[in-house]
């Protein structure tokens, strides 16, 4: 299991590749996000992801021990970086290696769903009016395995909304 | 005393990265410590989501505060 925050980017082939052989590996299921040139309103023409050092790492550690019991896999690597990004960069590389294919797509998709309501990762788009954070809730537009909520999902158990 | 963080669009609002608070005797809860940020920063955050950490994990506004522990406060993440 192993978890990498870094400004640097990666090639998908040469980060698996960096694993240690998995005896009894019999699949890998890989996901890469990269940076979209558009978004709901506007053209994006860079993307500065901010995070919280120390604790995302932690997150990340936290919700691949959370796979590892959860699905049958024989190891996991997630890779996310943060900087400034230009459309089409890779954002985020999650890899599972499993004996059979069923866990390892499905633990692949829990990693990438509660790594996006859970690790503290923040977007702002540059566009040509100007820059602004990205608010939309991914867990709300993606939709979790469990089924995402504000007021229940465990991720974020206590968002605090207040109608003044 | 309580050392407070804050990230992305509260970072933004408070106009810094980093506040330190004394810890009363009894300690606070998140909200509370909350509640002192926006009396020193001079803003409120009631018409907003806000996510808290205690000690770099995600908790409730009700977890209790204790002295040289660290809080931060930030909007739903956005990552991946």
């Amino acid at each position: 299991m192993i978890v990498k925050v870094q400004k640097e980017d990666f090639e998908l082939s040469a980060a698996c590749a960096e694993m240690a052989t998995l005896s009894g590996a019999g699949a890998l299921v890989t996901f890469v996000g990269t940076v979209r040139d558009y978004s709901d309103a506007s053209d994006i023409l860079s993307l500065e992801i901010e995070h919280y050092p120390g604790m995302t790492e932690k997150e990340l550690e936290r919700v691949s021990k959370e796979a590892a019991q959860s699905y049958d896999i024989l190891d996991s690597l997630i890779i996310h970086r943060y900087g400034l990004l230009q459309p089409q960069d890779n954002i985020v590389l999650v890899a599972v290696w499993s004996r059979h294919r069923a866990a390892a797509f499905d633990a692949c998709r829990f990693l990438i769903d509660v790594l996006k309501t859970s690790a503290p990762f923040w977007k702002k788009e540059i566009t040509p009016q100007g820059s602004r954070w990205v608010t939309d809730c991914p867990g709300c537009r993606a939709g979790s395995r469990e089924g995402h909520s504000h007021a229940v999902h465990p991720v974020h158990p206590d968002h605090r909304l207040h109608s003044s | 005393m309580i050392h407070v963080k804050f990230f992305a669009s509260v970072r933004e609002r408070v106009g810094s990265a980093e506040m330190q608070l004394p810890c009363p005797p009894g300690g606070f809860t998140v909200e509370e410590v909350l509640t002192m940020v926006e009396g020193q920063a001079g803003t409120e955050f009631h018409d907003v989501h806000l996510l808290a950490s205690l000690n770099q994990q995600h908790v409730p506004f009700t977890a209790l505060v204790k002295d040289e522990d660290e809080v931060a406060f930030f909007p739903p993440v956005t990552g991946g």
